[in-house]
């Protein structure tokens, strides 16, 4: 069997090959018409395969606004990315490793609280993140009202509106991945703030993983993730941090044994 | 050793320092997570509570407690009912078609002066496979799929999983099991695939294990021909409403079966306790009929279609050739035949229709072609442009309402075809439970058939 690393690699380098101008990914819960923001992007410009190595099946396509090509992934539709199943673990590996120009999540409007766990979740790996609030008529059918722009305040990342099967707000979320992607105004999203405990301890182990990452992960997830000693991350965070150094070949190491025991 | 190694682990034993002194973080962040997006929810959305939900009350219907499985059982029932009604005059119309431009062909081959064993391979075997797999598989498709596909983007389908979670969850299996089984109404190799939603290992495989145990559309077809001739030689007359019910009856029955193996697996070789798992009820969604047909039709029913014919055009051949060789004054398939009749005589069955389901590997689109060509072969030609047809036909090889019944329990409860097995073992990772996928539901599709064969014939019904 594969392993997942090369797998995750040999994916990236198929993406790598003709990404066009900027790699956006998809995110959101099943049932949120995330196929359909999808569908609705890159109408008919998309083919489905295999993850290498791993048995989820994804979905890519292209687009083109404002004279740039853009490549969209359809993650696996999950709830979090704390890695239950291995939808999940994808779904994350892909934002985290896969270093997507920005990251879209779509986010049924109807029941918001149970969709933002996801979307802070991603904000938590990587600021570039839109939210796609979709079905926003079938809110507004359950007579609820959302203030999206208190929302974009509150999250700080931009908030966009959409009913994708009606083509409603499309055409603003494009030109919001434009923005993010191509104008480089640095976005700053809601840091999500934990108990003193989490928090110390982050503090205590922080700066020696951003020496260690230098810039290439978010430190504070990173740190975040050791803590909660999911062994799947740790083993992917160091397998990343190996392809970052050229010069090392991947093979079983003592550190990667390190990782083994440690799960 | 480099740097980063080095790095690396003295990070990590640092980190599990740390992590002994504050325990398992897991569920604060996950705790933190959940309040911020309530937070945040709070402050931006404002719902009017005084209307009451639409959708609590439907569900307080469609799940409650009396009315939940009558309502499932006739909702499968008018599908059906709509299915078999809708499907007879369009499979009547291509049929009439189809083997229309066969005597065209005929006609062809012989003014080019065709050699008639080409003639037999490429007409009779190849073309007539292609009509029949189009023609009966085609109508019931294109309206079975969009059917379903209208319940499953209404939203009806997680229902039905909450309805039958207690079911499952006695039975030792996870309750989204019922999730891949709709989709095992498309294709057993997709629903395969779907038990993926389940996470625990244990219940993903009992999952794979049983999925078979639904009848996919290429046995669609079958179970709905036979169920025609089984009513005919019982009732004498056809009725699509009892056609239906029948139909309903088989799938329920297969679901039975399915919790019954289930159960059994989750007592012996899958030992373990169901894993528990929120269902989301999403809301319900009236479907765009324009997406609901372009999906349905496009992404199912041709995707379906172009396979069977794929599978059909090459299997025509090598079964005219089968049929059609002769060794020592008997076909290949007779020959065959003749070794299985005894055992096919134990199930209440024959040697061709044994044979006809093993040659129908590849697909199951293929077994009542199979057996069509295998009969054909031996008596005299027919056309074969609608069921009555096909009812004299089989009653002239000595079917009897037990062998339509049992044709239709085998077909339900034997092994999967070539692809879905193909599909377990890429799943699974390992032989030894694509082996099982295999051999579990032939010793149940075997049992049934001889129960109920030597039943009757204790009885003396037949």
């Amino acid at each position: 069997m594969k392993s997942q690393v090369t797998g995750l690699q040999e994916f990236l380098e198929g993406i790598e090959e003709n990404k066009g101008d900027a790699v956006i990914a998809l995110a959101g819960n099943p049932n949120t018409g995330k196929s359909t923001v999808f569908n609705s992007l890159t109408g008919l410009n998309q083919h489905t395969g295999n993850w290498p190595g791993k048995t989820v099946v994804f979905a890519k396509g292209t687009y083109r606004y404002k004279k740039k090509n853009i490549t969209l992934v359809d993650l696996p539709g999950t709830y979090s990315l704390l890695a239950n199943s291995t939808d999940e673990q994808v779904a994350r590996d892909f934002i985290c490793f896969g270093k997507p120009d920005a990251t879209v999540v779509v986010v049924d409007a109807t029941c918001l609280e149970r969709n933002l766990n996801l979307a802070l979740q991603v904000m938590e790996i990587t600021p570039q993140t839109i939210l796609c609030v979709n079905l926003i008529d079938e809110a507004k059918r359950k007579k609820m009202t959302i203030d999206f722009s208190k929302l974009a305040d509150l999250l700080g990342v931009p908030v966009i509106p959409t009913v994708a099967r009606d083509k409603v707000g499309l055409q603003d979320l494009k030109e919001s991945i434009h923005r993010v992607v191509f104008e480089k105004k640095p976005l700053q999203p809601r840091r999500i703030v934990y108990n003193k405990v989490i928090e110390s301890a982050i503090e205590k182990i922080q700066k020696e993983v951003e020496a260690l990452l230098q810039g290439s992960l978010n430190s504070r997830w990173v740190a975040l993730r050791l803590l909660d000693g999911d062994p799947t991350i740790i083993r992917e965070i160091f397998n990343y941090l190996q392809r970052m150094d050229q010069g090392v070949r991947p093979s079983k190491t003592r550190a990667l044994k390190v990782v083994e025991d440690y799960g | 050793m480099d740097s980063l190694e080095v790095g690396f682990s003295q990070i990590l034993s640092k980190v599990q320092k740390v992590r002994g002194q504050v325990g398992p973080v897991r569920e604060e962040i996950v705790k933190s997570i959940f309040e911020q997006a309530q937070e945040i929810t709070g402050r931006v959305v404002t719902a009017d509570e005084a209307k009451e939900d639409l959708d609590r009350r439907i569900d307080n219907i469609v799940t409650s407690k009396i009315l939940g499985y009558p309502l499932m059982i006739a909702l499968l029932s008018l599908v059906f009912w709509l299915t078999i009604s809708g499907a007879n005059l369009p499979s009547q119309i291509l049929a009439d078609l189809l083997f229309g431009f066969q005597s065209r062909l005929t006609t062809f081959f012989r003014w080019i002066n065709a050699p008639e064993w080409l003639h037999g391979v490429l007409v009779l075997g190849l073309y007539r496979c292609l009509a029949w797999v189009v023609s009966v598989m085609l109508p019931p498709m294109a309206i079975f799929f969009p059917l379903f596909t209208f319940l499953e983007d209404l939203g009806y389908l997680p229902r039905v999983a909450f309805n039958l979670d207690k079911l499952f969850k006695r039975a030792g299996a996870h309750g989204k099991q019922i999730l891949t089984m709709c989709m095992g109404f498309g294709c057993n190799a997709a629903g395969v695939i779907a038990c993926r939603i389940i996470e625990s290992p244990r219940e993903r495989l009992i999952a794979i294990l049983t999925n078979n145990f639904v009848p996919c559309n290429g046995r669609f077809p079958t179970l709905i021909a036979m169920t025609s001739v089984f009513l005919g030689i019982l009732v004498g007359k056809e009725s699509n409403l009892l056609a239906s019910a029948l139909v309903a009856g088989v799938v329920v029955f297969g679901i039975f079966i399915t919790l019954l193996v289930s159960w059994t697996l989750s007592k012996t070789v899958l030992k373990g306790v169901p894993s528990t798992f929120t269902l989301e009820l999403p809301p319900y969604r009236w479907p765009k009929v324009g997406t609901l047909l372009i999906r349905s039709v496009l992404d199912r029913t041709l995707f379906v279609l172009v396979r069977a014919v794929v599978v059909a055009a090459p299997a025509g051949v090598v079964i005219w050739l089968l049929a059609n060789i002769e060794v020592a004054n008997l076909s290949i398939i007779g020959h065959l035949a003749g070794w299985l009749q005894g055992f096919g005589r134990l199930l209440g069955l024959d040697g061709y229709i044994i044979l006809a389901f093993i040659l129908g590997l590849p697909a199951n689109e293929l077994v009542i072609p199979i057996l069509l060509m295998s009969y054909l072969s031996q008596g005299t030609m027919l056309e074969l442009e609608s069921i009555e047809a096909l009812r004299q036909l089989l009653a002239a090889n000595g079917w009897t309402w037990l062998t339509a019944l049992n044709m239709i329990l085998f077909s339900l409860l034997h092994f999967p075809c070539a692809t879905t097995l193909l599909t377990v073992r890429k799943e699974t990772q390992s032989m030894r439970w694509t082996w099982l996928a295999a051999l579990i539901p032939t010793t149940v599709a075997v049992m049934v058939c001889f129960l109920l064969a030597q039943t009757a014939r204790i009885l003396g019904l037949i």
